[in-house]
């Protein structure tokens, strides 16, 4: 038997009743849409989280240096470390356990009735701190190179640390006392949005952080474009302390790979087991049907055999016949899934993400289901003894 | 060998029921090449049997059958179905077309089995209608046929392939006597051309046009 003349008998078969073949396909239509839906939404879904997670913190690489040995990073370091391909911003910090607890104030007057002095972190830094954590000047300005070299005693709060010392305004150059010593505020520090604990500290220049023991720089914050922190994770010790790279510490972001990986396994678990159920269901039905079909062409057998035709031909016919269906109802499916998860993805605003293996191995598992399903029909049809068949 | 179309020596075939069941007795018949025999009988006498034992639907219990020179009941399964298609051309009662596919489909059926070439299939087809006289109605459904279309439609799909013995099974059974008229008028040219027939009948009308009788009953055959 040619394969084109078993094409044909078997395509004939599917649309003789083309009613009863599109109700037949629904099963795999609906199982195969909600697995198209169900991954594909869930990837799509999870690039935009990923997305999200760039913009902050997929780009934000913290170094932490230890105290000792001292002077493992010069405060200059981050001027080098922009040179970098990849690093849009960099920052140095000083900041250790005596200066994470000093006594505030904004005045010298001593109330006995009330507690005037508040607990505040002073932190040491250089002029590009305001860049690196992504924050604005609320009021007056930032340290510049100037006021570090002169040594001034100027300080800028945090957002926070200001409300809590009651600065509101910078009219009158308020002043802030730190162990007895007078610093002027020149600027509030606010909307940080990395490094927030910021908002509660007091900012001096490096050259001033030495009256608190603030002398080594403790941590530096690097920003970088997107893609680029797996790289400059592993080149920035390299350019702060070309000797000892090895003793500093590196907080680099989770890898988005990882992150896309965990949201699909949460997402998925339940509706891939809806889409098997469907498809199941979808196979019993296409057997069902396939079956009727058997016992209506009973005589249609018998003739095929008369005319030559033997038991695995008949086999064959049934079996094409069936994947045909689950090929269909793939198709179908597949598109239907596409069309729902563009559509979410517009509804969301989100990109749509396709992989192409999904979209054309979907109509595959419709064949897969269908062919699974015609077995025991065909095997039926194929036992079928003409003399039976023709009665 | 003799030039025998049908051979059949000392068949019997015996259903293994409680009691057996003895569909045919020890059965000899020859139909030579060009032969029109028909083979009458009431029913339950073995018709069915017999007609089911020649076209290789069915295997004798015992006894030899050769047909056109072979002898069939050592043969396995599959080299009987090829045989069957080969040799053999089945016009049944009830025609047997499948309704969905026009007349010219139906015709091409016959040799979609059996390793016939698929080039000149439809010209062959084209060919078959015309000699039943159905060459006007190729494109039809058989729904839109008259009993007597369908049937000539039915023997058009058999004479493919060309057959060495065309087995009708009641083939006026379900036509009016004018289509039966027809039919046997054209079973009458068949074997002027030369084709060997064998028709299975309980209608004495058809049987008066064959050659040759043959009474089949209770299993036992006997020439009239």
């Amino acid at each position: 038997m040619d394969i084109r003349d078993l094409w044909i008998e078997a395509l004939a078969g599917m649309l003789a009743r083309p009613m009863r073949s599109a109700l037949t396909t629904l099963g795999t239509v609906l199982g195969i849409t909600t697995l198209v839906v169900t991954l594909g939404v869930a990837a799509t879904a999870g690039n935009q989280i990923v997305g999200r997670f760039d913009e902050l913190i997929a780009t934000a690489i913290t170094v932490e240096v230890p105290d000792k040995p001292a002077g493992l990073v010069a405060w200059d370091a981050p001027a080098a470390l922009t040179r970098l391909r990849g690093v849009t911003s960099a920052a140095a910090l000083a900041q250790n356990d005596k200066s994470s607890n000093l006594i505030v104030t904004a005045n010298t007057l001593v109330d006995p009735t009330r507690v005037t002095g508040k607990s505040l972190v002073v932190v040491g830094s250089g002029p590009e701190l305001p860049r690196a954590t992504h924050g604005r000047m609320t009021r007056g300005r930032f340290f510049d190179r100037g006021h570090v070299e002169r040594h001034d005693r100027v300080a800028v709060l945090g957002d926070q640390a200001a409300k809590i010392l009651g600065v509101t305004g910078l009219e009158s150059s308020p002043a802030i006392f730190i162990g007895g010593r007078a610093y002027t505020v020149i600027g509030i520090l606010g909307d940080l949005r990395r490094e927030r604990v910021l908002s509660t500290a007091v900012i001096v220049p490096s050259t001033i952080g030495a009256d608190f023991g603030l002398k080594n720089v403790t941590r530096v914050l690097v920003n970088t474009t997107l893609g680029a922190a797996g790289l400059i994770a592993t080149q920035a010790p390299v350019a702060l302390s070309p000797n000892r790279p090895g003793v500093l510490r590196v907080v680099a972001p989770p890898s988005p790979q990882h992150a896309r990986d965990g949201v699909q396994d949460d997402v998925n678990g339940l509706f891939l087991v809806l889409g098997l159920v469907s498809l199941v269901v979808g196979a019993v039905g296409i057997a069902n049907v396939t079956l009727v079909t058997v016992m209506e062409r009973v005589a249609e057998i018998g003739l095929r055999r008369s005319l030559g035709a033997a038991r695995r031909h008949i086999a064959a016919q049934f079996l094409l016949e069936s994947t045909l269906t689950g090929l269909t109802g793939g198709v179908i499916g597949a598109c239907l899934g596409l069309v729902v998860v563009v559509a979410v993805s517009a509804a969301r605003q989100w990109t749509p993400v396709l992989d192409v293996r999904l979209a054309l191995a979907a109509p595959l598992a419709g064949a897969l289901v269908g062919l699974l399903a015609g077995l025991y029909p065909a095997l039926r049809a194929a036992r079928m003894e003409p003399v039976d068949a023709l009665r | 060998m003799s030039t025998d179309v049908i051979h059949l020596d000392d068949v019997s075939r015996v259903f293994p029921t409680e009691p057996p069941v003895y569909a045919l007795r020890e059965i000899h018949l020859r139909v030579g090449r060009g032969d029109y025999v028909a083979i009458v009988g009431p029913s339950g006498s073995g018709k069915s049997t017999l007609l089911n034992t020649l076209g290789l639907l069915d295997r004798p219990t015992s006894g030899s059958y050769i047909l056109n020179g072979v002898e069939t009941t050592t043969l396995r399964d599959g080299a009987r179905t090829r045989l069957r298609g080969r040799e053999i051309g089945f016009v049944y009662q009830s025609f047997h077309l499948l309704p969905h596919r026009s007349v010219a489909e139906n015709v091409m059926l016959a040799e979609v089995y059996g390793g016939h070439p698929r080039g000149g299939r439809r010209r062959r087809a084209l060919d078959a209608l015309e000699r039943v006289g159905m060459g006007h109605r190729v494109e039809f459904v058989p729904g839109r046929l008259s009993g007597g279309e369908r049937q000539r439609v039915a023997i058009a799909r058999a004479l493919m392939g060309s057959p060495a013995l065309l087995l009708c099974d009641e083939p006026t059974g379900n036509l009016d006597s004018g289509n039966t008229e027809a039919v046997l008028d054209l079973f009458d040219d068949l074997r002027d051309q030369g084709l060997t027939l064998v028709v299975i009948t309980h209608e004495d009308t058809v049987s008066a046009r064959a050659d040759r009788r043959v009474r089949i009953h209770d299993g036992v055959l006997t020439e009239e």
